[in-house]
């Protein structure tokens, strides 16, 4: 049905990429090096499945407790605004070749320069998150006898979830995106189909960005389902009614 | 071979760009390179404007198309109700794709250059600005509307004259957010073939001073339109300053 909307080349290269992916072919490089092939993209996508989770680790642990801490102070407004206008400005390839031309290649160096990108949005929408809550419930909790930690932990936090959350999510997005371009910095990530189309072929460049985008939506999906199953269930509530 | 220039022009940097330098910089393209050259960068600084302005070109297209289909869209969706969810996820879906990667799923269908580095571009903008519009819109007291209404406005009047306007903040914010982060992504553009300040940078990824110098201009480039666009937003909603003087 698609298939009769699309012309033929664009039928014949999807087909290719296709192919690519689930069987390995002879690249077009002198010494017929075997390329493609399903075992092959699932250790490139797992390569950058594993750097993303190691960047957003490192941002996580740096900008929670950063934009926590600010939120629930309510101080450094104009500190965690200004890191995430200035994140959004970074340019990524600048980033990359930077970093790797500064610190070396290899997934830990690779790790601090993803983590980059990723500290803007978890810092200034925690700090959002976490600020924005209700003063006057911020308020009884302290009259019912909570220590801060525990306004923090049981109040403000769920209370922030959502959009803490697209913080989360937002900073993902944009390291699994930049993964991609990761083999300049010498780790061989889904990006090696795409970036090095003189081994891979017109097949592997396509294959590589569907393969690319698959893993970019399946772990916004992830994110998606985690986010609906820790926000609390009278938030949920107050969502969908205003 | 073709000089510089003119390779950047059409958006590629030949390999003489940076490696033929003169003997007495060596010492800037020595293993490690130092920081950053002041003596290179003054004396090929100039170099730097063709692919500059190639970069404020894809950035300024992509974003006026991405507005246009975006506001568009939120009209649309703020006349049919249920078009709402359906778009967001539609346009979410969208911004997911990494836009390196959406370079090449559009090459089958639109080749490769400059339009098919801005499609992309445009594509990625949609959702922020739509969901800024959406926000905009939603956020515009009902008591407001039924004053518009028992004034004897009519819906398209209630959209332009009062709705919109009161929308403005939300909706500039959204294309502040796009347009950010167009300029930095744009340097992602050379992938595509479509030219820009990554041309430069992929020229040469071991060389700091060039890496700082095109991503530095990008980086400034990006903080510029922030600050523009946040003008923009003062002068477009005047009310706003009176309230928190």
């Amino acid at each position: 049905m698609i298939g009769a909307l699309l012309p033929q080349p664009v039928l014949a290269s999807v087909k290719g990429a296709i192919e690519f992916i689930f069987t390995p072919q002879t690249s077009n490089v002198t010494g017929g090096k075997t390329v493609g092939g399903i075992d092959q993209v699932i250790e490139l996508a797992l390569k950058q499945l594993e750097l993303t989770v190691l960047a957003l680790a490192l941002s996580l642990v740096i900008a929670l407790p950063i934009g926590l801490y600010l939120g629930h102070r309510g101080s450094g407004e104009l500190f965690a605004t200004a890191i995430g206008n200035a994140g959004r400005a970074v340019p990524e390839l600048a980033l990359i070749a930077f970093m790797a031309a500064a610190i070396g290649v290899g997934v830990l160096n690779l790790m601090i320069a993803l983590a980059v990108l990723g500290i803007p949005p978890i810092l200034a929408n925690t700090f959002v998150g976490i600020h924005q809550v209700d003063r006057s419930t911020v308020d009884a909790a302290r009259g019912i006898g909570m220590t801060e930690f525990e306004i923090l932990r049981k109040v403000e936090l769920p209370l922030a979830i959502p959009t803490v959350m697209s913080g989360i999510r937002g900073a993902t997005i944009a390291i699994v995106a930049t993964a991609t371009i990761a083999p300049l910095a010498g780790v061989l990530t889904l990006g090696d189909f795409i970036i090095n189309k003189n081994v891979y072929g017109n097949n592997g460049v396509l294959a590589g960005a569907i393969m690319v985008a698959l893993l970019a939506l399946l772990l916004e999906f992830a994110l998606s389902v985690i986010q609906r199953r820790i926000t609390p269930d009278g938030l949920k509530l107050k969502l969908k009614t205003t | 071979m073709a000089s510089p220039a003119l390779l950047a022009a059409v958006g590629e940097v030949g390999e003489g760009f940076i490696h033929h330098r003169d003997s007495a910089n060596r010492s800037c393209q020595a293993i490690p390179s130092k920081l950053f050259c002041w003596d290179w960068a003054r004396e090929h600084i100039g170099r730097y404007a063709t692919p500059t302005v190639q970069h404020l070109e894809l950035v300024v297209f992509s974003v006026v198309i991405g507005f246009i289909v975006a506001f568009a869209l939120a009209l649309l969706a703020h006349r049919r109700r249920w078009l709402r969810t359906p778009l967001l996820i539609g346009t979410g879906i969208l911004f997911t794709i990494p836009s390196v990667a959406f370079f090449f799923l559009l090459e089958p269908l639109a080749g490769r250059g400059r339009d098919t580095a801005i499609a992309a571009l445009s594509i990625y903008t949609l959702q922020i600005i739509y969901r800024n519009t959406m926000v905009g819109l939603a956020n515009v007291p009902a008591s407001v509307k039924d004053a518009a209404r028992g004034m004897g406005l009519t819906d398209r009047q209630i959209l332009w004259k009062v709705e919109l306007p009161l929308a403005t903040p939300e909706i500039v914010t959204g294309l502040q957010i796009a347009t950010v982060s167009t300029v930095a992504i744009a340097t992602l553009a050379v992938f595509a073939g479509g030219g820009g300040l990554g041309t430069l940078i992929k020229s040469d990824l071991s060389f700091k001073t060039n890496l700082i110098l095109a991503g530095g201009i990008a980086f400034l480039m990006a903080i510029a339109f922030g600050l523009i666009l946040f003008v923009v937003q003062r002068l477009l909603t005047p009310w706003r300053r009176v309230e928190t003087t």
